[in-house]
């Protein structure tokens, strides 16, 4: 229990120690508001879709919850080079409650900075739909952060350099975001890229944090939160497994 | 006295590479034994087998009474190790990362800020316990290290070149505590070092790994009377050469093998 807490800890505290970080991560949600929210606002609400800003606020909210969420899994990638690794991996605790620890802790910086961009998203004009959700919705981002903590740990133990981390954006993260309906209603896609988006481990959890915002959503939210969490269960026991393993 | 640490037939091949080959040593508990070798000749590699973070190819490895392999659990349980390389956390204080570690090796409060109060004096770090490591010079990084591998008390301790970088004062008073520690405590202590004057002053009895194979094992007088040499610096390069090695490649290393392609160099 203790090991969990303090690899919690300590990746909350070198979160906080790095402002700069923190503002400059706000940079890309920024852009998206700006170009996509005021750039097809108009094109949008004209299709009839309704009120675009509504409808894009969950989704940015989501991009910067799942990018602080990888980053903080493959945080392991930088303990590996500068060693701290090893001091982790001789301790006399189970590597699960280490990699736990991670997982949690990066999930909750992930869901501080989600909840920043959704201050943004107050700021530029975006309403709750019923502010006493907005707990819950916060619970839905949570689980997502968790999900992909537990998917960039995962990339983690798998590549020993930064060199790869283009690559895992480029053709998982990135395309895991646009294709999950963060952008725009799957309802009105081609069937070939809404079967894509039901493939997407970001839908669900993408949708239900939607759905608690907004009240737009695309499955319910039973089904939403039950393959997130199962999701999490499945990234959660490979990560286990291959830190588990892990050899320095 | 039963052995603490038993090392049979061990083996470890990085592709083509035997890094340790067919090497077999026994440790006893309350021993201070020196574990010696030119570079790249094994001892980390070795260290790294014991201490459960890396696999080995064949042979069999009991710490404590328990196989790194199959109980890694139990093996992580019985020691403590100051790394080669740095292992600190520098986004964190001199104190968090002492902490941490107290955290992690379960000690409990009062002895945890005891220890930490205790040692980071003892290193002289005491006044700079709230500074970010990362602001920390080497020497000062290295001292952290040490207090921090000195925080609980295991049964045996792995030290892989503790005292490199530090100056003599450091090193003295480094030494002193561990020789306190180890009758106090009876504390096995499993040490590296390139000093062999401290080899030989500390060390029970020592080991020479060259090239993955044990070349001797003994006290100090037994290697110097097996060498026919009067200091433990001359017996050591009697038994390992005089031809420097590098475990990578630089500037002065590709020098070396012009030199030894001139044929100036001792061949091997």
């Amino acid at each position: 229990m203790s090991a969990i807490y303090v690899m919690w800890l300590r990746q909350l505290k070198r979160f906080f120690r790095s402002p700069a970080r923190i503002v400059g991560s706000l940079g890309q949600p920024i852009l998206f508001f700006v170009a996509f929210g005021y750039g097809l606002g108009r094109v949008f609400q004209q299709a009839g879709a309704g009120n675009y800003m509504e409808f894009l606020a969950p989704g940015i909210m989501a991009m910067s919850v799942i990018f602080a969420a990888v980053f903080s899994g493959m945080d392991l990638i930088w303990d590996r080079q500068f060693g701290f690794l090893k001091e982790t991996l001789v301790a006399p605790v189970g590597r699960a409650n280490i990699m736990l620890g991670r997982i949690l802790g990066g999930a909750t910086t992930a869901l501080f900075q989600g909840l920043l961009v959704l201050a943004l998203a107050i700021v530029l004009g975006f309403r709750p739909q019923d502010w006493l959700l907005l707990p819950a919705a916060a619970g839905a981002a949570l689980l997502v952060a968790v999900l992909f903590a537990a998917f960039g740990m995962l990339i983690g133990t798998l590549i020993r350099d930064m060199q790869g981390f283009p690559l895992v954006m480029n053709f998982v993260i990135m395309p895991i975001f646009f294709l999950s309906g963060a952008l725009f209603p799957l309802s009105s896609v081609p069937a070939g890229l809404r079967a894509v988006a039901i493939a997407d481990p970001l839908t669900y959890g993408m949708d239900a944090v939607r759905m608690l915002l907004t009240g737009i959503s695309e499955f319910n939210l039973a089904l939403d939160i039950g393959v997130t969490i199962a999701l999490s269960l499945v990234f959660l026991l490979l990560s286990a497994r291959a830190f588990g393993r892990m050899q320095v | 006295m039963t052995s603490i640490i038993d090392v049979q037939h061990l083996t470890k091949r990085f592709g083509d590479f035997v890094a340790v080959d067919d090497i077999g040593v026994s440790v006893d508990e309350g021993e201070i034994f020196a574990f010696l070798g030119p570079n790249g000749a094994g001892k980390s590699t070795t260290i790294k087998m014991l201490t459960t973070i890396l696999r080995p190819t064949s042979g069999s490895i009991r710490v404590n009474g328990f196989d790194p392999v199959a109980k890694p659990h139990d093996v992580r349980r019985s020691f403590g190790i100051v790394f080669q390389d740095p292992s600190l956390d520098e986004d964190l204080t001199a104190r968090e990362n002492m902490e941490f570690h107290g955290i992690l090796y379960g000690l409990p409060r009062e002895v945890r800020r005891a220890r930490i109060e205790e040692l980071l004096k003892f290193v002289d770090l005491y006044d700079r316990r709230d500074s970010l490591v990362r602001e920390f010079s080497g020497g000062m990084k290295r001292r952290l290290e040490i207090a921090r591998g000195l925080m609980h008390h295991p049964k045996v301790l792995f030290l892989d070149e503790p005292t490199l970088g530090l100056d003599p004062q450091t090193r003295n008073h480094m030494w002193s505590y561990l020789q306190n520690l180890n009758k106090r405590e009876n504390t096995t202590v499993f040490f590296t070092t390139h000093y062999m004057e401290e080899a030989e002053r500390i060390a029970g009895r020592i080991a020479i790994i060259d090239h993955g194979k044990i070349v001797a094992l003994g006290t100090a007088a037994a290697l110097k009377e097996q060498t026919a040499t009067p200091s433990l610096e001359e017996a050591f390069l009697a038994l390992t050469g005089h031809e420097i090695r590098e475990e990578e490649g630089s500037q002065a290393d590709r020098m070396r093998t012009y030199r030894r392609a001139w044929g100036r160099g001792k061949e091997r």
